[in-house]
């Protein structure tokens, strides 16, 4: 099991822009919005970054409380997700501050494309996540293990509270640039982090 | 002796990684290393002994996080004390006999600041400095700034160290893969907004192995004119045989350093993943090598947070469309505290091609200290330019600049002694790219001999205050034409005299030149390339100007500094000879009736050419009435109905509010005094505030007067406004469970001091349940709503 926080940089992928209009809150788009989506993808190109920190951490505890060794919770939801688990990935990924700026920029001048950008940086991030979350299942599948959904602190009764542990034991402010703000939410706002429990296949489900 | 003077003939050696190390002595992740200073001091000191054994000069404290975000003040005080001692106890025994200094370590404070964070820079520099004066308390030989991803962190950081200490200043930055920072400066930026401050030594240090940071420490080199620092990580942790390990050893290791130590890196040591093994190495064998002496480099540069413009290569743009001087719109503007307006300039310029934007928000009526400082922050949340800070008001040029995430250029000082003793100060402690007008108490002199003299008294007086004259940019004046005939000729002789007898750029206002004549931009353009003739090495002008664009087109075209004429291309393909003098604006070919057609269909420009057709036959108010406001209800409706969605929404509502905007810009400013008030907020601890600005838009098109706190705003200023105004509608916007106490605390102050006013509130985690049990008057659950029960209220 390792000890160290590893960093993983992804490139770019295709962007689903199917997602990113739900993200906007459209159904449907009449070609004056495609457009505006368009020029936004054009413009947000070079200001994406896509960097995840992990960490592999084994489940010391899973009874009347869930002891994670950065974590302690009695979660009961957390607990459940992490029924057959022996270890946890942990990680936090994030597109960058590029987006932010958009966001920021556009907040002022045109909501249209602050809106746009928003959806953009939520669709980029849960991208991401996946194509992390995909790699990590394969491995474990290989080494004949088996992976949970991911889990976010803030999800049913884990916590958002429990974004702090989570952020020091994956130093993510100096390994990825992902910080936490007195709100609990992260800068750049475009980050999430999760738990992806693994077990053995002979062992659990 | 003094290590200023050490590293002027002699490698110096830093340690290595401390971190790394710790955890193979069971440091857990997630435990704060700095306790160990006192926890296991043993430990630490024998760590920094290693390192001193292996012929380090320099050791870094424990100290990486030591700042009071993660510690009480009294735990920090011990800890820092500790630290020092620890590391005094190492050299004392150490058996090396190099020359030891002890260096306070500061990282990041693990925040970010505003506007990507929600660190207020002055809360940064106030952390840094109780970390610093601790460090000097205890006796700590330099600061030792490291691994920090942020320029404006890293300003904060250096400006701490600098207020509260004479010791020597290192400092230096983790650069990605890119080559940037983790919020995008480049090498160059950081050389010069760090130069500007006064490092002693800067560099670069952790996130890759020596090779991979190459390109970055190469940078520096071309670039800096201090010593050059390089720490690389031994490469990047990998797994093998179940341990993490990082993957360059240390043979390897100093493989790759020597030849960097050797193209001129004057300070070298190791990060994450090295060891004493790894220093001991390079002390041993790079001790040979030939030290060439660290030059000048005479860059003349400004930068933002993201890059560097440099002087005295393609010529510079400084746009100056912001600064009230003679616009009628910014003027108002400035004093309604419509900050949009003037960001939108800002914008604007930048699409045109300027380099710089000029900051002048110097008007009687309103506070410029505040206004500048505002304007400043808010410009560099928009825009990636570096500005000019344009101000005569020299506690609004302090301000702005202590803020300023760069090094700004700064107008102006001219050859009074009066402007000199104020400017020159500021310039040196928080740099900055210095226009110099040619005048002193005697006036603006005739002659270009004249004018050159002066320009030699103000070298020479800045040379006092420490600053190198390629942080002086001479603007020799452009006077009127038409008062003196040849008032030109002696402008553009003295650009040719300052740059041929001082080597110095220079920098002109070009439009002044034209004034009281018939179209001035002809002037301007022709003045614009006989200057840059001359050798100008930088313009303060409308991008908007066709004349002065085409002038610096084809002048950059003809003097091969556009390669392939791209950029004339761009520029000049699709101007025909009707579009030279009207707007060129690209007609849609999508039909749409009207303006409320263009309305419906959110087309930007249609409404505003369609406008402008309709103030020709209608007065302002019928079109508001019977085109504008019923397409507007239109799309509220189909929105409500769920027949269009938010994005639909809100591009009928931007074409609706350009359609507006050219309205107020051709009606002599009507009074908007008996427009209804809606104060409008993202409460305290929110820093997100998209939702927000566009029930500000809406709002807005419904013709209410909305004063925008922005995000982020603590409950008595909310409080205060609404008084102040006596506005009968506040709205509050969350995005957080966290902060939707902020918005419960500011609902009780308002009906304590104003309890007259509608309070209506929004956001993603709110819903009526919520609503209620804050106490608000109403929850709408999207801008539309916000828009119909403010409507309902103000029928009177």
């Amino acid at each position: 099991m390792i000890n160290t926080i590893k960093v993983k940089t992804y490139k770019s992928s295709p962007v689903n822009v199917k997602e990113l209009l739900r993200y906007a809150g459209a159904k449907n788009a009449d070609n004056e919005i495609l457009q505006v989506v368009d020029k936004c993808l054009n413009e947000a190109l070079n200001c994406l970054s896509y960097k995840v920190c992990y960490g592999e951490f084994p489940i010391l505890k899973n009874e009347n409380y869930l002891d994670l060794g950065f974590l302690k919770t009695t979660s009961k939801d957390l607990k459940k997700n992490l029924n057959g688990c022996e270890s946890v990935i942990l990680f936090a990924a994030t597109v960058g501050t590029g987006i932010d700026r958009l966001i920021s920029k556009y907040s002022r001048i045109s909501p249209l494309r602050a809106l746009i950008f928003q959806a953009l940086g939520a669709e980029r991030i849960e991208n991401l996540c996946d194509r992390f979350n995909n790699d990590i299942t394969n491995e474990k599948l290989n080494e004949n293990k088996f992976t949970r959904p991911r889990y976010s602190a803030g999800y049913g009764d884990f916590p958002l509270e429990m974004q702090k542990d989570i952020l020091d034991v994956l130093d993510s402010s100096k390994k990825i640039g992902v910080v936490l703000n007195e709100s609990l939410t992260m800068s750049p706002s475009k980050s999430v982090t999760a738990i992806i429990g693994v077990g053995s296949v002979e062992n659990g489900n | 002796m003094e290590i200023k003077d050490y590293i002027k003939n002699n490698i110096l050696y830093l340690d290595g990684g401390m971190g790394t190390i710790l955890q193979s002595y069971g440091l857990e992740l997630g435990e704060l290393p700095e306790i160990w200073n006192i926890k296991k001091a043993d430990v630490i000191t024998n760590i920094h002994r290693e390192y001193f054994d292996a012929g380090s000069n320099v050791v870094n404290t424990n100290t990486f996080g030591a700042n009071t975000l993660k510690f009480s003040e009294t735990e920090l005080e011990n800890i820092i004390k500790s630290a020092i001692e620890n590391a005094k106890t190492a050299r004392d025994t150490s058996v090396g006999k190099q020359h030891k200094w002890i260096a306070l370590d500061i990282g990041p404070t693990g925040k970010m600041l505003k506007p990507l964070g929600d660190l207020d820079f002055e809360d940064a520099v106030n952390i840094f400095t109780k970390t610093v004066k601790l460090g000097v308390k205890y006796g700590a030989d330099l600061i030792f700034i490291e691994t920090m991803n942020d320029s404006y962190e890293t300003k904060a950081a250096v400006l701490a160290a600098k207020e509260n200490s004479n010791l020597p200043v290192f400092v230096s930055n983790a650069y990605g893969e890119d080559g940037k920072l983790m919020t995008g400066a480049d090498a160059l930026s950081m050389v010069t907004l760090l130069e500007g401050l006064g490092a002693d030594a800067i560099g670069v240090n952790c996130s890759l192995g020596p090779k991979a940071l190459s390109p970055v420490v190469e940078d520096y080199l071309r670039y800096s004119s201090v010593p050059v620092i390089l720490k690389p990580n031994a490469g990047l942790p990998v797994s093998k045989d179940g341990k993490t390990v990082f993957d360059i050893l240390p043979d390897e290791f100093l493989n790759e350093v020597k030849p960097l130590i050797e193209k001129g890196v004057r300070i070298v040591g190791g990060c994450c993943g090295t060891t004493p093994e790894y220093i001991k190495k390079i002390t041993e064998n790079t001790g040979n090598i030939n030290i060439t002496e660290i030059t000048n480099k005479n860059i003349t540069a400004v930068c933002s947070y993201t890059h560097s413009v440099v002087f005295g290569e393609k010529p510079v743009l400084i746009g100056e469309r912001i600064n009230p001087t003679g616009k009628k719109r910014l003027k108002q503007a400035l004093i309604e505290n419509d900050l949009d307006y003037i960001l939108k300039e800002g914008i604007e310029q930048q699409e045109k091609g300027a380099d710089i934007l000029d900051v002048n928000v110097g008007l009687p009526e309103i506070d410029e200290k505040n206004m500048l400082k505002t304007v400043v922050c808010e410009l560099q949340s928009v825009t990636d330019l570096p500005l000019q800070i344009d101000t005569s008001n020299i506690s609004a040029m302090e301000t702005a600049l202590r803020r300023y995430n760069g090094k700004a250029l700064i107008n102006s000082v001219n050859g009074k002694k009066e402007s000199m003793s104020a400017v020159f100060p500021l310039a040196k402690k928080y740099g900055g790219l210095i226009v110099a007008l040619t005048l002193d108490e005697n006036g603006i002199p005739q002659t270009a001999d004249e004018r050159l003299n002066i320009a030699k008294n103000i070298l020479t007086e800045a040379e006092k205050y420490g600053i190198d004259k390629k942080n002086i940019i001479f603007d020799p004046l452009a006077l009127t034409i038409s008062t003196d005939t040849s008032a030109a000729k002696v402008t553009l002789d003295t650009v040719e005299l300052i740059k041929r007898e001082l080597g110095c750029n220079t920098i002109l206002g070009v439009s002044n030149v034209s004034f009281g004549l018939p179209n001035r931009d002809f002037i301007n353009g022709a003045f614009f390339t006989c200057a840059l003739t001359k050798g100008l090495s930088s313009a303060i002008m409308n991008p908007r100007s066709f004349e002065m664009m085409k002038a610096y087109k084809t002048f950059c075209a003809l003097n091969g500094l556009d390669g392939n004429c791209e950029e004339y291309i761009s520029f000049a393909k699709d101007i025909t000879e009707t579009s030279v003098n009207t707007t060129a604006t690209t007609t849609d070919t999508q039909n749409c009736s009207g303006l409320s057609g263009a309305i419906l269909k959110g087309l930007k420009e249609q409404a505003v050419t369609q406008t402008a057709q309709l103030l020709k036959q209608k007065d302002a108010l019928d079109i508001i009435n019977n085109e504008i406001i019923p397409a507007l209800d239109k799309v509220g409706t189909d929105f409500e109905k769920k027949i269009v969605y938010l994005p639909q929404l809100l591009m009928s509502a931007e074409a609706a509010k350009s359609a507006f905007e050219t309205i107020k810009n051709s009606v002599k400013s009507e009074s908007d005094g008996n427009k209804c008030n809606f104060i409008l907020a993202t409460v305290k601890g929110d820093i997100h505030d998209i939702g927000k600005n566009i029930v500000k838009l809406l709002l807005q098109n419904y013709g209410f007067n909305v004063i925008d706190l922005g995000k982020d705003v603590p409950a008595q200023t909310i409080v205060d406004k609404t008084v102040e105004l006596k506005a009968p509608f506040v709205g509050l916007s969350a995005l957080m469970t966290t902060t939707v106490k902020s918005m419960e605390e500011t609902i009780k102050l308002l009906r304590k001091s104003a309890p007259w006013c509608k309070i209506i509130v929004g956001g993603a985690v709110l819903n009526q349940e919520y609503a209620d049990a804050i106490g608000a008057d109403k929850y709408a659950k999207d801008a539309m709503e916000t828009v119909r029960y403010a409507e309902q209220y103000n029928v009177t």
